[in-house]
Formats: structure tokens, C-alpha cells, sequence
């Protein structure tokens, strides 16, 4: 029977030779991961900053252009963060078959579902030993498949936003400005914006976290494999 | 057929007068040097459209808005050129005798007049929520639109619903675009919108006998293409990140950005700052006060006008992206870390147990 997962030790190969090292993620992928964090971190600061500034600056407005650098920085953060996710999903394409197990969640596979059910048994200290995957856990699949949601949506209501500012016209404008209406006002998109990001705040929670438990505890590498690529297997 | 010009020599207007009035319009439009000959010649040539101006479930500020435009000045664009033939709040007939002008319009003109209407039709109870001459409004509005040419829909009560559709919205009152199906619908939002806006949309439309370019959500561009924020004089405040902290502190003397109490000029569409109000003398961010978003659709029900991050609506009172979020927030990590010290004590045990137990149970798997 097909299964993702699998139990106890490190995965045979056919020679029942124990491998305890395996090429999970590749390069483009790996640094897409990185560049995505450091773009999350950026545009959840600014953006907190841009829906409540920081407390005014003294001086002339001539010398000062702190809410400027703010979104400046934003927008470029967004726009990086917009052409990784393009590249990641151009990767899911051409990439290994891990590079799509978060984009195609099989949830119309029974054996899924179960090991689905058995991984929040597993985090609910209701079962004893993890299964072990190579790449996601079916738990894990759904967070990163709801991050990439959440993501596109951040990335079609940022740049509906971004429209806004640079005016009809603009590419922003023509290919988003259909959200703002879609919404009704443009003060709706700012505050689903704003709650999205929250979304996302508690996504990076969770996963900083789980990565965390389930390296010490699944016996598993989870950090270093997205430095390396490479899972391995302690024990 | 009379055209505008005979009209308005008629009227008493001299040619000098006529071709000043053509050049505001012009430039009231955004319009180069070169259109005020082809105005000229529009108004000369073309027979004049008759308008007519329907009162519906609202406060009359549209009206009171419009007859204090000052380019082009309402008495000469609309009361003595632009044949305003019916509005049933500033006109001289009333009674019978109104209505009667009412079906001889839309007899005499099928097909070629334009309606404006201020305010919108309530539709709970038949339509019993507003009921002028003996007549469901709604009823009304179908009964005279059926002929038009087009619809201008006044206000932020026409466009969008306004106050009397606030949550939980009673009489059901309805934008005029939801109700006139078959129609084009002009919006001219804000509550009420500028005199110039409103005598510029209805003078572009019957001088040049079309539409106005609307933008997705159907208000003209050339008036609702920017937001207040965009052409903001107390822009660069903002961009320095020097901001109104309270109402009576240094910045607000010094007129810095009205952001953080709540401005909503970022999120609003409309030409406030650059036209201005009462001839240009002044508009609300000029007075010190944020902008309320008056011609923004959902303004009247999207929480606080002195907040930025406000409240959604979906998720009840006072709930905004914030505080949801960081309760949310605050809620995961106190999980997490419970978690955390359950699958520490959780590990512990097992670390002991492990030294036999384990392998006994890894073999049976086997």
C-alpha cells in the first residue's frame, strides 16, 4: 500500500541499506525559504508601522522622510516577496517532487487523511512515535499550503494597495484595482491586509516552532535541511 | 429644436458671458485651451437636454451643495442654460402642476433627457418608507428612468446607500444602480458631493452629449481618478512621518498629517483637495479635522472616523485587524508554549522509559 510516511527507522532502499541522509530540498527552493523570511520580516514591521506610525519626528518635513523609507521599503520587500512566490510556483513545476507536495496537498486520498490524523494524534502527545517524512508531514502540508494562500492573497491585495498610490495607469492599477472594488472600499483591502498579516504572524509562530520540536523530538533534522537541503535521519 | 446658446441669450446672457462660461467649464474638467471652441460649438448646435432632478429618501445636501457652485455658477449652468426642468425642491411649480411638466418631459424628450437623482428608494413595504406625490419613490424612479438617457446618481445615498442604509438598514433603502438595471449610472458620490463635481458631470454630459469616462466603480475619473491623499497639501507630513498625536497638541497647530486621528484621505476618492469647498476657501483636512471618507461606499458603517486600522464589520463591534491578530497571537503563544513544556516533561519520560521498553515495541513494529 502506498503511504507518505513511514515508520521507526531511516528509509530503505531497495538493497535494505539504511540511508540516513536524503536530498530534500534543492537550491532554488531552499533559498526562496530564506528570502521569503527575511521579505516577511520586513513587511510585517513596515506594514505595522505603515497602519500605526511611529511617533512623529521633529524638524521640517523638507528634512525628513521617515514614513517615505517606510514604504519604501515595503514595496520592495512586497515585490520581492511577489516574485519569489512566482518563482516558487514556476518551481513546483521543474523542481523535485517535494518542491510540490505543499502546493498539491492529495486531500482526496484516504491514506492521506489518516496519516493527516495521525499527525495531530502526534502532536496532541496521543501517539508515542512520529512517522518520519523525507518531506512534509500531511499536518505540515496543509500550514505551508494555507502560507502560500495567505501569501497570494497578500500579494493581490498589497499591490491593489500599491495601485492606489501609483494611480491609473499603472501596472498596480490595471492588473489589482479590481480588488478594491471587489471589496467594496479601499479601506476594507487595509484592513484585510492588516489581518492577513496577522495570519501570517501566527503561521511563523507555529512553524519556528514546530521546526524546533520536531528536530529535537522526531529524531529528524528539520532546520539544517533547509541550510543544506539534506534530511538526516538520527537514528 | 432650441438649442443651449438660444436658451441662453434668451436668458439674458451675453455672448461675452457665454464664452466665459465655456472656458470654466473647460477647465473645471480638466480640459486643454482647445476644447472651449468645441464647448461653444456644442452649446450653439446642439439641442439643449433637459434634466430631470428627482428627491428621494435624503437630506437635501446635494441640492443645497449644487446651488452654491461657483464654476460654472449653478444659476447660469443649470436654472438658466441647462434646462433643469424638474426638481421638485427648488422649482417654482408645485402640486399638479409640476407633475404635469414631469410627463410632458418625459413624453416630449424619450429617450434624451437625463435623470439626477438625489437620495435613494427605500424598497421594504412596497417602497412605503418614501412617498412623494402620492407615489412609492421606487415606482417613481423606474416610471421616469424607463425613458432616460442616462442616470446621475447624486451622493453618497444614491451610489452607495449612505446613513439610512446603515446596518441594520430598516427601510432596505438601495443605491439607485441596484434598482435601474437597464440603465447608465453616473455615481457623483460624497455626502454631499462638491458643487463644482456635480455642476461640472451634469455640464460635461450635456455639452458633449455622453458619458463621462467612470472608472471600475463607476464615478467619473476626472473627479474620483485620485484619492484626497494623493494631492493632500499636508502630503509631505505625512511622507516625513510628522502626524497630528491629539487634537491640541504641536502638530496639529503646525498642521502635520491628520493620519493618526484617523484620517481616512488615504482610502477615499475624490477631488476635496484639490477643489475645495465653498469657492475654494477651505475642506476639512484644511480645517483640521481627517476626512471622514464621505465618498467611500460602507463609509457610515466601518467603525471609528478617528482610528486608521478600523473596525471589519464581519468579525462585530469593535473587532479590527489588531486586536484580533494579537489576541490571536497572544492566544498561540501561550499554546506553543505549553505545548513546548508538555513535549518537554513528555520527552523526559520517555528518555527514561526508552532505555527498554522502546525496543520491545520498535520490534513488534517490525
Amino acid at each position: 500500500m502506498k503511504t507518505y510516511g513511514f515508520d521507526g527507522d531511516a528509509p530503505q532502499l531497495s538493497g535494505q541499506r539504511k540511508v540516513t541522509s536524503v536530498y530534500v530540498y534543492e537550491a532554488p527552493l531552499r533559498l526562496w525559504h530564506w528570502i521569503t523570511v527575511l521579505s516577511i520580516i520586513v513587511l510585517s514591521v513596515t506594514g505595522y508601522f505603515i497602519g500605526k506610525p511611529l511617533p512623529s519626528v521633529p524638524g521640517e518635513a523638507t528634512f525628513n522622510y521617515v514614513m517615505g523609507y517606510i514604504r519604501f521599503a515595503h514595496f520592495t520587500a512586497g515585490y520581492i516577496l511577489a516574485v519569489g512566490l512566482l518563482g516558487r510556483l514556476y518551481w513546483a513545476f521543474v523542481g523535485n517532487h517535494h518542491a510540490r507536495e505543499i502546493i498539491l496537498v492529495p486531500v482526496w486520498d484516504k491514506q492521506w487523511w489518516k496519516e493527516f490524523f495521525f499527525e495531530i494524534r502526534w502532536y496532541l502527545f496521543l501517539e508515542r512515535y512520529p512517522k518520519k517524512y523525507i518531506g512534509h508531514n500531511p499536518v505540515g502540508q496543509i500550514a505551508m499550503a494555507s502560507f502560500l494562500w495567505i501569501t497570494l492573497f497578500m500579494c493581490v491585495t498589497g499591490f491593489a494597495l500599491y495601485g492606489e498610490g501609483t494611480g491609473a495607469g499603472s501596472w498596480a492599477h490595471s492588473a489589482f484595482g479590481w480588488v478594491i472594488g471587489a471589496f467594496g472600499s479601499s479601506l476594507d483591502v487595509h484592513n484585510w491586509h492588516r489581518l492577513a498579516m496577522w495570519g501570517i504572524v501566527l503561521f511563523v509562530m507555529v512553524h519556528v516552532y514546530a521546526a524546533i520540536r520536531e528536530d529535537i523530538m522526531s529524531k529528524q533534522s528539520m532546520i539544517s535541511t533547509m541550510v543544506s537541503g539534506f534530511r538526516m535521519f538520527k537514528d | 429644436m432650441e438649442t443651449f446658446y438660444n436658451v441662453m441669450r434668451r436668458q439674458g446672457v451675453t455672448r461675452r458671458s457665454f464664452l466665459k462660461f465655456c472656458s470654466l467649464t473647460a477647465t473645471s474638467l480638466g480640459l486643454s485651451s482647445a476644447f472651449v471652441p468645441k464647448i461653444a460649438h456644442a452649446l450653439e448646435t446642439k439641442p439643449r437636454v433637459p434634466v430631470i432632478w428627482l428627491h428621494g429618501l435624503e437630506c437635501t445636501c446635494c441640492t443645497e451643495s449644487f446651488i452654491r457652485s461657483a464654476h460654472p455658477l449653478a444659476k447660469d449652468a443649470i436654472l438658466s442654460m441647462i434646462s433643469l426642468d424638474y426638481d421638485d425642491t427648488i422649482m417654482a411649480a408645485a402640486g399638479h402642476q409640476a407633475e404635469a411638466i414631469l410627463e410632458e418631459i418625459q413624453q416630449k424628450y424619450k429617450g434624451n433627457y437625463i435623470v439626477a437623482v438625489e437620495g435613494n428608494p427605500p424598497l421594504n413595504e412596497d417602497g412605503m418608507f418614501c412617498f412623494p406625490g402620492g407615489e412609492p419613490f421606487v415606482e417613481k424612479l423606474k416610471r421616469i428612468s424607463k425613458d432616460a438617457k442616462a442616470l446621475i446618481a447624486w451622493g453618497s445615498c444614491a451610489s452607495w446607500g449612505c446613513v439610512q442604509a446603515a446596518k441594520p438598514n430598516p427601510t432596505r433603502a438601495t443605491p439607485v444602480h441596484q434598482v435601474i438595471l437597464d440603465k447608465p449610472v453616473i455615481k457623483v458620490p460624497g455626502c454631499p458631493p462638491i458643487p463644482e463635481v456635480m455642476a461640472a458631470v451634469i455640464t460635461y454630459m450635456v455639452t458633449f452629449d455622453r458619458i463621462p469616462e467612470l472608472d471600475r466603480q463607476g464615478r467619473p475619473k476626472m473627479f474620483y481618478g485620485q484619492r484626497i491623499h494623493d494631492k493632500c497639501y499636508r502630503r509631505p507630513h505625512f511622507d516625513a512621518g510628522q502626524f497630528v498625536e491629539h487634537w491640541d497638541d504641536e502638530g496639529a497647530r503646525k498642521g502635520y498629517c491628520l493620519y493618526k486621528v484617523g484620517c481616512k484621505g488615504p482610502t477615499t476618492y475624490n477631488a476635496c483637495s484639490t477643489v475645495r469647498w465653498n469657492e475654494g476657501v477651505s475642506w476639512p483636512v484644511q480645517s483640521g479635522h481627517g476626512c471622514l471618507g464621505c465618498s467611500e461606499d460602507g463609509f457610515w458603517d466601518k467603525g471609528s472616523f478617528y482610528d486608521r486600522v478600523t473596525g471589519i464589520p464581519q468579525f462585530g463591534i469593535e473587532a479590527n485587524a489588531d486586536a484580533i491578530g494579537l489576541t490571536a497571537a497572544g492566544g498561540v503563544g501561550a499554546a506553543i508554549a505549553a505545548h513546548a513544556a508538555v513535549s518537554a516533561l513528555k520527552s523526559t519520560a520517555l528518555k527514561k522509559q526508552d532505555l527498554k521498553p522502546v525496543e520491545t515495541t520498535q520490534a513488534e513494529d517490525k
